[in-house]
């Protein structure tokens, strides 16, 4: 954890001061935050809160009303090919064909992300999550946990310097999950990646990130280590903390305030 | 950058490659709906030409008229149809969070329309000629010019339909298939240009398939090539290929500026 923290300061990831505005509603108000290499960290909040907002943002599927996102070096406004080469996600809610087989989603995907020696690097996801006997079926028959392997391995297959992930666990087996984080986990350790988490799992959070941010009204509420900010807000639980943000969000000091 | 533009165009291709492989109702369609057309029109021009007088072949005329007019209607959904694709499959997210440019997904779509569009074509010009007796050799080397200009404007309806869904969402779908038909009858595929009322005539000629009807009918007739006009029809259909491809670009940007690309898989569903 110590290493973790002094590499985190070699930023993968950092925005400045985004924000998203629809019309009137303001759905990211101002949010500012960086990912340090190596560094897991978690983006907490309610439904509503801007988590999926901000995360389509840095995947410049949504253009930001102002504020600047950098990604290893590359401004994502200006430099977006580099910007993306550098990064990868998987989410719940977007699942990859089902009409292709995982083979020849890989393949496609891999050639998208521009993967050398993609032949090697497709067995070798293949491998790490478990879908080697999946290579020749369609995505569209698989489980929804095995979707989200695949949605997993096509994350991974470019080795990102940054990885956002929605929600990657969210329906997976208890045994799974608990692979897929260690899987996580052991890359975000041994390869120079930082990786962007939402969860709604505030035990998962708790075991995964080093470093939590809390999202209300599409502004950060909290930021911490997701082991002592409960304590330090007089909570048990981060689950507890959570549902605060969640209901009372005016009764939490704002980091900003602290 | 050259070798990244191959690589993520034939990415699409190879897509549309994995999706044909494994389906005969994706396969079909590729030539059955144009044999059938062909089938048909053959047997109307083998009438017309039994029971009218007999200095008028209507087999180049009217059967030719209809393998390009097919030709063309193939290219312009060989693009909405590998568009289409991505939307049935909510792929979009997957897609442009990937570092493809907009420019490289539309050079995917036209490497994909020329594969599927090259089945219908050969199929037809095996029936036409095998069957039903049409030498492409009466249109010389006029052809070449022809297949270019429909190509290039089948390119461009295939984009506007394709903006029109990501623009209006996937129940847009049903703008796109009538348009071939929509402009047909400015295309004067059939009759010449002359038929047509004034006020259409100038429409007619806003059309650049127009163009190719009417040298096709001049060829026919022996009538001096007058390169003038289809020279202002290949102008007119790189112009609009220009200008759909613009839109496209304008329509995804406005998409991304909006939140409709990352909520279009949500509105798919629904």
């Amino acid at each position: 954890m110590q290493e973790m923290t002094e590499n985190a300061n070699a930023s993968i990831l950092s925005v400045t001061e985004l924000r998203k505005r629809y019309g009137e509603t303001v759905a990211v108000d101002g949010v500012s935050f960086a990912v340090g290499m190596h560094e897991i960290l978690g983006l907490l909040g309610p439904n509503g809160a801007g988590k999926t907002t901000t995360i389509n943002m840095i995947l410049g599927v949504l253009e930001p009303t102002s504020g600047k996102i950098i990604i290893d070096g590359c401004d994502l406004a200006r430099r977006r090919r580099q910007a993306l080469e550098r990064t990868n996600f998987a989410a719940v809610y977007a699942p990859l064909p089902g009409n292709l087989t995982v083979g020849q989603n890989l393949r496609v995907f891999g050639l998208l992300y521009g993967v050398k020696r993609l032949n090697e690097r497709i067995d070798g996801v293949l491998n790490e999550y478990d879908l080697v006997r999946f290579r020749d079926t369609k995505c569209g028959v698989l489980s929804s946990g095995e979707q989200t392997r695949v949605a997993l391995a096509k994350a991974m297959l470019n080795q990102p310097r940054l990885l956002l992930l929605d929600e990657p666990t969210a329906s997976l087996d208890p045994a799974t999950a608990r692979e897929i984080r260690a899987t996580i986990r052991d890359f975000a350790a041994k390869c120079d990646v930082g990786v962007l988490w939402t969860s709604h799992n505030m035990i998962e959070v708790a075991e995964v990130c080093h470093r939590v941010l809390f999202l209300s009204r599409g502004r950060i509420l909290l930021e911490g280590d997701p082991r002592r900010l409960p304590a330090e807000h007089e909570h048990e639980t981060l689950e507890d903390l959570f549902v605060t943000v969640a209901r009372e969000p005016l009764t939490i000091r704002r980091t900003e305030e602290e | 950058m050259k070798a990244v533009f191959v690589r993520r165009t034939s990415a699409l291709l190879l897509r549309q490659f994995y999706l044909l492989r494994g389906s005969p109702a994706r396969i079909v369609p590729l030539f059955a709906w144009v044999a059938i057309d062909i089938v048909l029109w053959g047997f109307i021009t083998r009438y017309l030409n039994a029971v009218s007088a007999a200095r008028f072949n209507f087999v180049p005329a009217m059967l030719g008229a209809v393998l390009l007019w097919d030709f063309m209607a193939r290219v312009m959904q060989g693009i909405t149809t590998a568009f289409l694709e991505d939307v049935w499959s909510r792929n979009f997210l997957n897609l442009f969070a990937s570092p493809m440019s907009v420019t490289e997904y539309l050079s995917g779509l036209v490497l994909s329309s020329i594969a599927t569009s090259l089945v219908g074509l050969v199929v037809m010009v095996a029936l036409a000629t095998l069957v039903f007796g049409l030498s492409f050799f009466v249109y010389g080397a006029m052809l070449a010019a022809f297949l270019l200009v429909l190509f290039l404007f089948g390119i461009s309806l295939g984009i506007f339909g394709s903006a029109l869904v990501l623009r209006f969402g996937p129940a847009a779908e049903w703008f796109i298939w009538p348009i071939p038909a929509f402009i047909s009858p400015l295309a004067c595929v059939f009759y010449p240009l002359a038929t047509l009322p004034h006020w259409m005539q100038w429409l007619a000629r806003l059309i650049p398939a127009s163009y190719v009807f009417e040298g096709m009918r001049g060829v026919l007739a022996h009538r001096a090539i007058a390169a003038t006009p289809l020279a202002i029809g290949s102008i007119l259909a790189a112009l609009y290929l220009l200008l759909m491809a613009r839109a496209f670009t304008g329509v995804y940007r406005h998409a991304v500026r909006t939140g409709l690309i990352a909520r279009y898989s949500a509105e798919t569903v629904s």
